[in-house]
């Protein structure tokens, strides 16, 4: 569950944007931008760096040396947005991303985080026993593969670049997008090839 | 090595990275996470989680420099400080869990202590 909201909390916010406001630190003008630019984005952009990832070379290494880079690439403002890192999964190492002091998240390029992001159970559990967690995803991971959880404490987001799964032989991009999932993009869930997309 | 060299983070710097001292820990660098509560001494904010204080890991890399969260808080003039992302085995901290599984936090260097110098101390 996610921390209960406060009866008081949009009373709290109000007086928040209106001392902002008031002291000439933030305007309305600038608080509806950031607004649209939060709302535009969605896990759709980190699958499509993912599916260009598995597909081209190079903009793999520009992905994985510098994620804000590969994103302004996609036509993503990072102007004021935290660097974005991104976790390249092994054939033996798997990667969950976690944020155990509050609900840091990639949302420049995966929106606004689930509510299970952000609830206490997720935040406790995917530390101490990720591979329960993931198993109650019905996520199953091959033998001999390590979990690494990236707890993100503080001025980096992370991203999951997961392994492109087998039986994609040829496949576009948009049909490759289409299987990375937000919850692949944080590494609870794996890219399937399911019937569906496979008839796409 | 120079601090930039096997930092691939480096591009994404925010502005004033040039400011800040070269960094004291290397890649592959052992580490002690301070075993501090600042929680008990007065109002504070920490981004070091609790389960890694006092635990050793091994520096991955440098991830660049930043302003430090613990003044940012409170609207203190913040000092740039150096962030790593460190590297720990998840077994030894719970006492239960998968051999060979991690943790790969972000924590900043004033939290760090080289683990040689700690042995020392004792």
């Amino acid at each position: 569950m996610s921390a209960p909201t406060r009866p008081d909390s949009p009373v709290r916010l109000e007086a928040l944007i209106g001392a902002l406001k008031g002291r000439g630190i933030l305007t309305e003008d600038e608080l509806t931008a950031r607004q649209a630019q939060t709302d535009c984005a969605s896990p759709e952009i980190g699958a499509r760096m993912v599916a260009r990832a598995w597909l081209d070379p190079e903009w793999r290494r520009l992905l994985l040396s510098d994620g804000s880079a590969a994103a302004e690439a996609m036509g993503v403002s990072m102007a004021g947005a935290p660097p974005l890192g991104v976790l390249e999964d092994m054939p033996r190492r798997h990667h969950l991303v976690v944020c155990t002091l509050c609900s840091c998240y990639p949302r420049a390029v995966l929106g606004y985080p689930p509510h299970w992001y952000k609830s206490f159970a997720y935040r406790a559990r995917a530390v101490r026993d990720p591979r329960g967690v993931l198993a109650e995803w019905g996520t199953v991971l091959p033998k001999g593969v390590e979990v690494r959880v990236v707890d993100s404490t503080a001025d980096y987001r992370w991203m999951v670049l997961p392994l492109r799964p087998e039986g994609t032989d040829g496949w576009s991009e948009d049909r490759l997008a289409a299987i990375v999932t937000r919850d692949a993009l944080v590494g609870v869930a794996l890219p399937q090839v399911t019937p569906r997309t496979v008839a796409v | 090595m120079t601090p930039a060299e096997g930092t691939s983070a480096a591009a994404s710097d925010p502005p004033g990275k040039s400011a800040f001292a070269a960094p004291r820990f290397e890649p592959g660098a052992r580490v002690l996470v301070l075993d501090d509560w600042p929680e008990r001494r007065g109002p504070c904010h920490i981004r070091t989680p609790h389960y890694l204080r006092g635990r050793t890991g091994t520096v991955q890399r440098l991830l660049g420099c930043f302003a430090s969260p613990e003044d940012l808080a409170f609207g203190r003039p913040a000092s740039r400080r150096a962030l790593y992302h460190v590297l720990f085995e998840q077994q030894p901290i719970w006492n239960e869990g998968h051999c060979g599984d991690e943790l790969l936090v972000e924590i900043f260097e004033h939290w760090l202590e080289p683990i040689e110098a700690t042995k020392k101390a004792i």
